[in-house]
């Protein structure tokens, strides 16, 4: 593996998780349970498409075959995604989308805090602004996994369901193959071994004030870094590529 | 052959008007989004870098931009987004933080936020000007503000939250 073939491997596995959770979080747009949560979630998803649009980009630049973001966007079929299948699993209830958000952009804090450091420029300006956003996402999703997991009966067994579904996802998101070694000799990708005890000191202190319980089995799901995906991301993408799969190259 | 016949201070004279599209009293210079212009025998390139990653104004404001540079004569006008360095709330300046609050909206009040709770507290209301405020969302209209309201006067207003 070159590491022209490296770099564009990461730099898609970075759009596509911003690309994959964006689309979720859209689904809530007018199903929200109420105005401000719409409003908030359709803002995260908003985030992610921008960040998935740079990084699409750039991905598109370092492959060198012309692609712009919206071909990388349209064009792919579910086993060329690099996303983690945590980013693609259904909205589920509001605990359930509440949870996931906790999972990832607790990740995410850690992950971008560390990427802004990376010698490749371009990676490092898009992490810094993305790392602003992130925080955000996490105070948001923090305050509603402790609300609703310390509330009432109902509530908090949503949440503790939430947390016992998404578990095995959680996982992946330290998984590090080729590509990763490649890049972290060079200085541009991060080593995420690094994170995991800090991520799961940060959601053990979280689901501890939620009363929530951390699952005991440690059966973690794996795949997405060779593409390998669950049931749902081929749905999802039937909806969001149809458009271009339809009338290939449609502009408005 | 493109010749450019306006200097960078022309150019960025004329950008300097353009009206932020969502906040219209503010332009795009006094909130920090226009970087610079560079002329080249390609033509003039602007750069631009944006408030929010996904903002949707940036659409708008680049088309403002060519429209803007073509009236003045100017046809070869490509505009570049640059995220580094990563744009902040530091770079509004005092006179467009005064004018956004004229304007009904609160403008950011420390502007190095190291924790969203930390920034959220001793937001003024753009009316009454009182202190007892709450948050009422962290996310409003657009990416940029968020919902309170006045425990004074009970009106509801937005806060372009510190970035």
């Amino acid at each position: 593996m070159t590491k022209q073939e490296a770099l564009f491997k990461y730099t898609l596995r970075l759009g596509d998780n911003a690309l994959i959770l964006s689309q979720r979080l859209s689904e809530w747009c007018s199903n929200a349970p109420f105005i401000e949560e719409d409003l908030a979630l359709t803002n995260f998803a908003l985030d992610m498409i921008g960040r998935a649009q740079a990084f699409l980009r750039y991905a598109g630049e370092i492959e060198g075959k012309g692609k712009m973001e919206d071909m990388l966007a349209y064009r792919r079929s579910e086993r060329q995604y690099y996303n983690n299948q945590i980013a693609e699993q259904p909205n589920g209830d509001f605990a359930s989308t509440m949870v996931r958000q906790l999972f990832v952009s607790a990740f995410e804090m850690y992950f971008f805090a560390e990427l802004q450091n990376s010698k490749d420029a371009t990676i490092a300006a898009i992490s810094a602004k993305t790392l602003k956003e992130v925080k955000y996402h996490l105070a948001h999703a923090e305050d509603w996994v402790i609300r609703l997991g310390d509330g009432t009966d109902e509530s908090h067994n949503r949440v503790q369901k939430a947390v016992n579904d998404l578990w095995m996802f959680t996982g992946e998101q330290f998984e590090m193959d080729e590509v990763d070694n490649l890049l972290i000799a060079e200085g541009i990708a991060v080593d995420l071994d690094s994170l995991r005890p800090l991520w799961n000191n940060y959601v053990e202190n979280i689901l501890k004030t939620a009363t929530a319980e951390i699952p005991k089995d440690e059966f973690m799901q794996t795949g997405s870094r060779k593409g390998i995906h669950t049931e749902h991301l081929g749905h999802l993408l039937s909806e969001m590529q149809y458009l271009q799969r339809a009338y290939p190259d449609a502009t408005w | 052959m493109v010749a450019v016949q306006h200097t960078r201070q022309e150019i960025l004279g004329y950008l300097s008007e353009i009206a932020d599209p969502e906040i219209p009293v503010i332009t795009i210079e006094e909130i920090g989004m226009l970087r610079d212009v560079n002329i080249s025998d390609q033509g003039c390139e602007v750069i631009l870098t944006p408030t929010y990653t996904g903002c949707p104004a940036m659409g708008i404001i680049e088309a403002d931009i060519k429209a803007l540079l073509h009236e003045k004569g100017i046809e070869q006008v490509t505009v570049k987004m640059v995220y580094n360095p990563a744009w902040t709330t530091d770079w509004i300046s005092e006179e467009a933080k005064i004018k956004m609050n004229k304007y009904g909206i609160a403008p950011p009040k420390h502007s190095s936020c190291g924790s969203v709770a930390d920034a959220e507290k001793h937001v003024h209301c753009p009316r009454c000007d009182s202190q007892d405020t709450e948050v009422v969302s962290r996310f409003g209209a657009t990416a940029c503000k968020a919902l309170y309201k006045c425990n004074s006067c009970k009106e509801p207003f937005e806060y372009f939250k510190c970035h």
